[in-house]
């Protein structure tokens, strides 16, 4: 990049920390904590079909205190991409581009999801401990 | 280097004559196209183990072999991965610069993406036809 005389954009550290750009990196890390967690899915439906020693040794690894804070990350991980990707659609159907929309339509998708995920994470711990 | 220093395109582009690779906007519809079955299947899913957290190795058995839930969950495993495939590209395309490593992750990431859904189909299969 020595030689170039193109102007170029400056790095993250030199924008002050604003509510649109958290979101956009949160859209990318949960996607690629969605993507590792595809494949406890797949776990999960091989080990249904392999019978039922396997399927409880499933149950025994996703219902540990590990397992646990995992599938909570996974959960809100999930509602945090959803929302904001519902989100994104609605951008690019050219919806919702002032910028007070756009940092209002930011900050509903990282409380939604939160919200959503306190139900969620609560129907499952009082629905009687682990999964 | 162009003598022109208003040319914002670098020399290189020019150099190899490649350009775009005419797949950005099938794979930008393709992102779109997933999210939105994403929405709906991924609700779906999140409801339907809400109501399976504790239920035994049968009931979970059942429950899968029920045609609705097979076909619903196969789609919802391909359309996942699908996504996911699409949304790590970019994201190795982004921040993975050696030349190598990146066509291998790229090369990877499809490679894991079809082993899942090739076994986690299966799995659906063999619970839904009973073998």
């Amino acid at each position: 990049m020595a030689e170039t005389q193109r102007p170029l954009s400056p790095h993250l550290q030199i924008y002050k920390w604003q509510v649109q750009m958290v979101t956009s990196i949160l859209h990318r890390a949960t996607g690629i904590a969605l993507s590792v967690g595809a494949l406890i899915f797949v776990w999960w439906l091989v080990a249904l079909a392999a019978g039922e020693d396997a399927f409880n040794q499933f149950k025994v690894c996703v219902g540990s205190p590990l397992g646990i804070i995992l599938l909570i990350g996974w959960t809100w991980s999930f509602f945090y991409h959803l929302c904001n990707g519902i989100r994104h659609l609605v951008q690019d159907a050219g919806a919702g581009y002032t910028i007070v929309q756009f940092v209002r339509s930011s900050w509903a998708s990282v409380i939604v999801s939160l919200l959503l995920t306190l139900v969620v994470v609560g129907y499952g711990l009082s629905a009687g401990g682990a999964a | 280097m162009s003598a022109n220093a208003k040319d914002l395109r670098h020399p290189l582009k020019r150099a190899r004559g490649l350009g775009s690779a005419q797949h950005g906007v099938s794979h930008w519809w393709t992102q779109r196209t997933t999210a939105t079955a994403l929405v709906v299947l991924g609700l779906w899913f999140v409801v339907l183990v809400l109501g399976h957290l504790h239920s035994d190795y049968a009931t979970v058995r059942a429950m899968v072999a029920k045609p609705w839930n097979a076909v619903l969950l196969i789609a919802f495993l391909v359309t996942m991965f699908w996504h996911a495939v699409l949304g790590m590209q970019v994201v190795v395309e982004d921040y993975v610069h050696t030349r190598w490593k990146e066509i291998f992750l790229l090369v990877a990431i499809k490679f894991i993406a079809v082993l899942s859904v090739l076994a986690g189909a299966l799995a659906v299969l063999r619970v839904a036809l009973g073998a």
